[in-house]
């Protein structure tokens, strides 16, 4: 997969919160991301994996500039966004996108669907009133919403929750957007309608090749999804790879767990007992020293308490960031 | 979240206030109020409104002075006592029944002599509260010699005075003319000696003319008023050819009007209606006002927060210990104020008002919502964030207290017309309270004075606090009773 240009390069991303400033007490950080490396390339889709609490939420928004990056760099088309201010980010804001979590509260409640679709072009000042209109019927339709004029008539609380969420993906896509980051876009939707949602956005992003991100906690859902993989723990990127490899060959004994942790359906298995990483993840304010994963580790070494762990490359693409791999 | 207000529409709104009793009730209030001050603004307008209300003695001379509202007189009239209307008979007025005028020259002199005879019926259970006669004359070189006598029902006549005008336009006071009060006296007295009685309290002019004259007459406690015809003469000496006098005899009632009548003989009906679209005016906009200011700056503070944030947090509190009355009071007594400024002042102490912590509070949880982060991905900026999606979210549950605080404001300003810093011009229901306080008309017994106005307080107050009540209810509907 050499092949393509790049769209998107991060380049040791870090995002620290500040937690509270007393008068005389030294300011405190949450590092809600710290030091993501990444391409993306265009039309390539991702998957980024963690629990909760792992920073991918805030690496995905802090990408799209709607939080401010701490460090680090990111060029989308081969220009620093990093820290341009919200007047000179207009032209990002159109070739990006954003998919949220929670369908009922990612659109304005008081306004008409037709509405809450057109807004984007009105802010980016897009064509004329039937224009626009016809711009939104062809995104309805993008998203089977139809017949689309009953639809564009609607208001949110009238529709169920993956008409919703087909709502806002028809949003972030009126713009044609060349990136989107789709924020676990299914996991508050019926199980029903999640694989349906989750083809239809993978349809959507083949057709139309855009570039994806798709942020969740379940890796199941990941190979409806995307060519690669990128694993998540403390605000830093574990492992990564095609999807296939690290699916059937994990290196890291964090993704071990987590794929022993997905639910088997196959009776035979029901009485295998999981072994899920004990613990919590950890806090944020003063992460572990050494191997972020260490408290939790089945494999722990003495070396992963002090020091970070190496970046070894995996053997096509990825990489794995844990001293069992590490060529000494 | 109450945006379900919003969704229903104007017709969808007025339909669920109509499904509550209060709401129900409140808007037949409002329609009937709303209705009444359009009806006043065309039959009134404001210009005469002004001029009749701020024209005094001049402009309401033939009116009663505290004359009780009409509806006094039907209640009093099923209790048995017929209260006296104001009885007016004028020579000008020639088809007038009651009235008889003759002018005859003397033959061989420049002199005419005049005969004018009023008559009228006399039914009533109280005493007139005053007597005037108003003489329009023409004359050259010296003015008519007018003599003027009272007849009672059983024929005694009583010779009042001679009376000649000094001017073109004269009137005569007979309530109050000493000579008058002076034969009235000596009639009444020889009257109770007569029938072995001796004066007690004495009796004012319109009582020893209209009294009973038996042992009653003695004092003014007792009298009675007594029924049938009564006739006023003129008979006068006129000198030169063009000479002539026209007079009115105006015997002042109780009642009058809708709504009586002040201290100054003035018409209440007109602060009736016109305090109405006043309050009604003063109220909705400064209410309308003071919390879509509020709400913009709230939502300002709340949006952005930092240091704008906690300099108009400071300003708030800065402004909710600030005591607002007395500074009301100060600005009012300081400088003359009409109601407009007396509002835009009510405006300017409320625009850091309580209402900014609350609405603040309700913007910080809205900002955290997804459809607002939404919006930021695609790049709409913070005014159209604060103005597009922010208010609209917050105006349901602010309507309202919206509504609800009109009657506050109402209030306020028939408070500060009663202390009397309000509009001095205006007729408005704090005025006329005022007014009626100051000439204690508690004390002297004229309660429609001061519950006439208060009523009309009162039905404002209702009529909003009830919408409000029903809004609420819609817009927050976990304060429905289940």
């Amino acid at each position: 997969m050499s092949e393509g240009e790049m769209i998107l390069t991060v380049e040791d991303l870090r995002k620290f919160f500040e937690l509270r400033k007393g008068l005389f007490s030294k300011p405190v950080y949450v590092k809600a991301v710290d030091g993501v490396t990444f391409t993306l390339k265009k039309g390539e889709s991702i998957s980024l994996v963690g629990e909760s609490g792992s920073g991918k939420t805030t690496l995905g928004k802090t990408i799209l500039r709607l939080y401010e990056p701490t460090k680090g760099k990111i060029i989308f088309k081969d220009k620093d966004v990093t820290h341009l201010s919200s007047e000179s980010l207009m032209w990002y804001r159109r070739e990006t996108s954003l998919i949220q979590q929670d369908p009922y509260g990612a659109l304005p409640s008081f306004l008409p669907i037709r509405r809450i679709i057109e807004e984007p072009l009105i802010i980016h000042k897009i064509g004329d009133k039937s224009e626009r209109l016809k711009r939104v019927y062809d995104a309805l339709s993008a998203v089977r919403l139809t017949p689309v004029e009953d639809f564009a008539s609607k208001y949110p609380h009238m529709l169920s929750g993956g008409q919703l969420q087909r709502v806002a993906i028809a949003r972030a896509l009126v713009l044609e957007p060349e990136l989107v980051i789709a924020d676990e876009p299914v996991s508050m939707l019926d199980a029903s309608v999640r694989i349906e949602t989750l083809t239809l956005l993978r349809n959507l992003q083949e057709t139309r090749k855009i570039s994806f991100i798709y942020i969740t906690h379940d890796l199941a859902t990941t190979k409806y999804f995307s060519e690669r993989l990128f694993i998540m723990y403390a605000g830093k990127i574990l492992e990564s790879g095609n999807i296939r490899d690290v699916i059937m060959k994990p290196l890291h004994p964090y993704t071990q767990a987590l794929i022993k942790a997905i639910p088997d359906p196959d009776p035979e298995n029901r009485k295998v007992l999981r072994d899920v990483p004990p613990g919590e993840p950890p806090n944020l304010i003063h992460p572990p020293s050494g191997c972020r994963f260490h408290p939790r580790c089945p494999y722990v070494m003495d070396i992963c308490r002090v020091e970070e762990p190496p970046i070894v490359e995996r053997e096509k693409e990825g990489f794995v960031a844990c001293w069992l791999h590490a060529k000494h | 979240m109450g945006a379900e207000g919003m969704e229903l529409g104007f017709k969808g709104v007025l339909k669920e206030l109509l499904a509550y009793k209060s709401g129900a009730l409140g808007v037949v209030i409002l329609v009937f109020l709303v209705a009444l001050s359009i009806y006043t603004v065309v039959a009134i307008p404001y210009d005469k409104a002004i001029k009749l209300w701020r024209g005094e003695e001049e402009v309401w001379i033939e009116n009663p002075r505290n004359a009780q509202p009409i509806w006094v007189k039907y209640w009093e009239y099923l209790r048995g006592r017929n209260l006296p209307e104001t009885i007016k008979r004028d020579t000008s007025d020639s088809k007038q029944y009651g009235v008889y005028k003759s002018l005859r020259a003397i033959p061989g002199t420049n002199l005419k002599r005049l005969y004018i005879e009023f008559s009228f019926k006399y039914e009533y259970d109280d005493f007139p509260s005053e007597i005037n006669i108003f003489f329009s004359s023409k004359f050259n070189e010296s003015a008519p010699i007018l003599r003027i006598a009272w007849e009672k029902p059983g024929g005694n006549k009583i010779e009042l005075l001679d009376f000649i005008p000094r001017d073109k336009y004269d009137r005569l006071y007979l309530s109050i003319e000493h000579d008058v009060l002076k034969v009235l006296r000596s009639y009444v007295e020889e009257k109770l000696y007569a029938l072995g009685k001796n004066p007690e309290v004495p009796l004012s002019v319109e009582k020893a003319l209209f009294a009973v004259e038996d042992e009653s007459m003695s004092s003014s406690l007792t009298v009675k008023p007594l029924k049938g015809t009564y006739k006023l003469i003129i008979e006068g000496l006129l000198f030169g050819k063009d000479s002539d006098v026209d007079a009115r005899l105006i015997i002042y009632g109780k009642v009058y009007g809708m709504c009586g009548t002040d201290h100054l003989r003035r018409d209440l009906t007109i602060a009736m209606l016109w305090g109405l679209p006043i309050a009604l005016s003063f109220g909705l906009i400064a209410s309308l006002t003071i919390t879509f200011l509020q709400l913009i700056i709230a939502t300002i503070s709340g949006y952005y927060g930092g240091w704008i944030d906690a300099l108009i947090q400071r300003l708030t509190e800065l402004y909710m210990i600030l005591p607002f009355l007395p500074f009301l009071i100060m600005i009012a007594a300081f400088y003359k104020l009409d109601i407009w400024v007396i509002l835009a002042a009510i405006i300017i102490l409320n625009i850091f008002g309580g209402g900014i912590k609350s609405t603040r509070a309700l913007v910080m949880q809205i900002k955290e919502y997804p459809y607002i982060e939404a919006a930021r991905a695609y790049g709409a900026s913070s005014k159209r964030i604060v103005l597009l999606y922010i208010i609209p979210k917050i105006l349901p549950p602010v309507i309202p207290g919206l509504i609800g605080a009109v009657p506050g404001y109402v209030f306020l300003e028939a408070a500060l017309s009663l202390l009397g810093l309000g509009d001095p011009f205006l007729p408005t229901w704090g005025k006329v309270i005022n007014d009626s306080y100051r000439w204690g008309a508690l004390y002297k017994g004229y309660y429609y004075w001061v519950l006439q106005p208060s009523f009309m307080l009162i039905l404002t107050a209702f009529a909003f606090a009830f919408i409000g009540f029903a809004l609420d209810k819609i817009v927050n509907p976990k304060l429905r009773e289940i």
